[in-house]
């Protein structure tokens, strides 16, 4: 990466660093701002000022201090979700397009189902029968159903790459199907992974953000999903003055997904061997 | 094409057997399942015996619940080849199915509607967008389509209904809540379809707003594409009307990929009613999801999500099937890739 890939992507670049400044402060961040707790009854719903920057909740704690507390468990269960969700897809992907035959057809059927069936639904649905009651459980379901897509555009590419020249040379010299895969396939897809490596996040942020709104998840800890979730039960209805306690979760999550949709742009350039100079 | 048409449906029909499998199985083995809790609720709570119990479970799942597993699997899908989805724990004596029957309806008009304006809206500006690129008009939308996209549908719900409702008061929320306003009886009445209408505003705004964006953007860039192609140049030596060209040559080729995404569309925005109709309180099948859920009641809750299930897999099938019509160049009995 260097500075003239950002230079010619203004936007892919405003969303690296709208997605580092937000690593930042909700990863450095907690450490700095210590969380506000305290209830006070003469402070409710105060509009933004200098020292209540977000204004206060309906309990007239700070609402900045708890949106720099909220984002780290957001972001850890994205994560593991899309690292899950890339490892199925990685796998289940290359071996469909090496094998062939019944195997990948079997492989691909079974990517079509699980891409066909709602998955908010089935979210919803296991969410009132398993009771999700750690992230990490969460996290782990989310990238078990959100392999799919990428899935079949990486068997895409390996059956794409699997016919290229520099592969077909690997194998004439004589080079093992592990080295094949892991040296010369998988570098030519990095751009693709990452990609959809970040979509992934996305969606585990979608889906996180909704079972918590829903009430379907335990309202556990600091998260911006249970700012939403106590914002629009306890005043984002009733009361004018309680929208800054509601809005400021909401413009956090909408920044994050946005950045994270804008830094995906510049991924073909940063990744992409084949666009690399030099 | 008829291998093809056959393949479609095998596939799927195969994907409605493995969904109901698994939420039998997932309803019915777990450890505390919500049989065995229910069961063990009615003799421990309500002072039932045990035989009492199963019996009432019986009733609610429709099924044999002291029988071996087979047993039941076979019962389960006997039933629902019937259309038997058991009844409703929390107000005994409602089939699930009429639940469904009175819901779903609601959901496939709202939804249905949105999808229609949004892809139409869409497919226009984004034509738009290519044949203005780089123009300000252009960057403006770009820019609308992009925010709009990124930002989840139920935020954009809650914004909606924070600014427009509460905020400002433009619309009176309380009007609005549910899917029609009481008094007003479904017929082909002029008073109900703009009941209706009023009432299902607010949610289709929102879908609309959440996936025209996509479509604007992918419409755009196959415009691009297809301006470049040089049955365009040649229908432009021809001498035709640009308007002409617009639609029939560039419209027609550009149009026809977003078909492909439709199929997603339709699941994504389907998959998302339960947080759409939670928001504004729209009388929709995913409301009841919702309710089933957040209530504990299994019987509910399993029969509204085979529905929607189906009814997102009967939707992919016709997207399919219709793009396959339209597009003579897609060979469909072609492997994926």
């Amino acid at each position: 990466m260097n500075w003239a890939t950002l230079k010619r992507n203004p936007g892919g670049a405003l969303g690296l660093a709208g997605f580092l400044a937000i690593v930042v402060l909700v990863v450095v961040g907690p450490l700095v701002v210590p969380l506000d707790t305290t209830t006070r009854l003469d402070q409710i719903y105060q509009p933004p000022s200098l020292a209540h920057p977000f204004g206060t909740d309906n309990q007239g704690r700070d609402v900045f201090s708890q949106i720099v507390h909220g984002g780290k468990d957001l972001l850890w269960v994205a994560t593991l979700a899309a690292g899950i969700s890339t490892v199925i897809a990685l796998t289940l992907g290359s071996i469909s397009a090496v094998a062939g035959g019944s195997v990948d057809n079997a492989v691909m059927t079974f990517t079509d189902v699980v891409l066909t069936v709602p998955h908010f639904p089935l979210l919803a649905v296991l969410a009132g029968v398993l009771q999700f009651r750690s992230q990490t459980l969460l996290a782990i379901i989310l990238g078990v159903l959100s392999w799919p897509a990428l899935t079949r555009a990486v068997r895409a590419q390996v059956l794409s790459l699997k016919e290229r020249d520099f592969v077909e040379a690997a194998t004439a010299l004589g080079l093992g199907r592990g080295h094949i895969i892991a040296r010369e396939i998988l570098p030519n897809m990095r751009s693709y992974v990452a990609i959809s490596f970040v979509l992934a996040m996305t969606q585990a942020i979608y889906a996180q953000v909704g079972l918590v709104f829903l009430g379907l998840v335990p309202l556990s800890g600091q998260n911006w999903g249970v700012m939403i979730q106590y914002g629009w039960t306890r005043g984002a209805i009733f009361h004018k003055s309680s929208v800054y306690s509601i809005l400021a979760p909401i413009m956090a999550i909408a920044v994050l997904k946005l950045s994270l949709v804008s830094m995906a742009r510049i991924f073909d350039e940063i990744f992409n061997p084949r666009l690399q100079e030099g | 094409m008829r291998k093809y048409l056959a393949q479609r449906i095998a596939r799927a029909v195969l994907t409605i057997f493995l969904v109901v499998s698994f939420t039998f199985f997932l309803i019915r083995l777990m450890p505390g399942n919500p049989i065995d809790l229910y069961v063990q609720e009615q003799v421990t709570t309500y002072g039932h015996t045990y035989e009492q119990a199963l019996e009432q479970a019986r009733g609610f799942f429709a099924l044999d619940v002291d029988a071996p597993l087979s047993v039941q699997y076979a019962q389960y899908l006997g039933n629902l080849a019937r259309g038997n989805l058991g009844q409703s724990i929390l107000s005994p004596g409602t089939p699930v199915s009429s639940l469904i029957k009175k819901f779903l309806p609601w959901t496939l008009f709202s939804v249905g509607l949105a999808l229609m304006i949004s892809f139409t809206l869409g497919v226009g500006l984004g034509m738009l967008m290519a044949y203005r690129r780089e123009s300000w008009i252009d960057h403006v939308l770009t820019i609308i389509a992009t925010v709009t996209t990124a930002v989840p549908n139920y935020l954009i719900g809650i914004l909606l209904l924070v600014v427009l409702g509460v905020q400002t008061n433009l619309i009176n929320v309380a009007a609005i809540r549910g899917s029609l306003s009481p008094g007003v009886r479904p017929g082909l009445t002029l008073t109900f379809l703009l009941d209706a209408l009023s009432h299902a505003a607010l949610p289709i705004t929102t879908y609309v707003l959440a996936t025209a964006g996509a479509w604007m953007l992918s419409m755009k860039s196959n415009t691009l594409g297809t301006l470049g192609e040089d049955y365009v140049g040649f229908a432009r030596a021809r001498g035709l009307p640009d308007r002409r060209i617009a639609i029939a040559y560039v419209g027609r080729n550009a149009l026809l990929p977003l078909f492909t995404q439709l199929t997603i569309a339709i699941g994504f925005v389907v998959g998302g009613s339960a947080l759409i109709e939670y928001i504004f309180n729209y009388q929709g099948i995913g409301l009841v999801l919702y309710e089933s859920i957040v209530r504990r009641d299994y019987p509910v809750m399993q029969g509204v999500f085979l529905v929607i299930t189906v009814s997102v897999v009967l939707a992919n099938l016709l997207a399919d099937l219709l793009y396959g019509r339209l597009d003579p160049r897609v060979d469909l009995t072609a492997e994926p890739v």
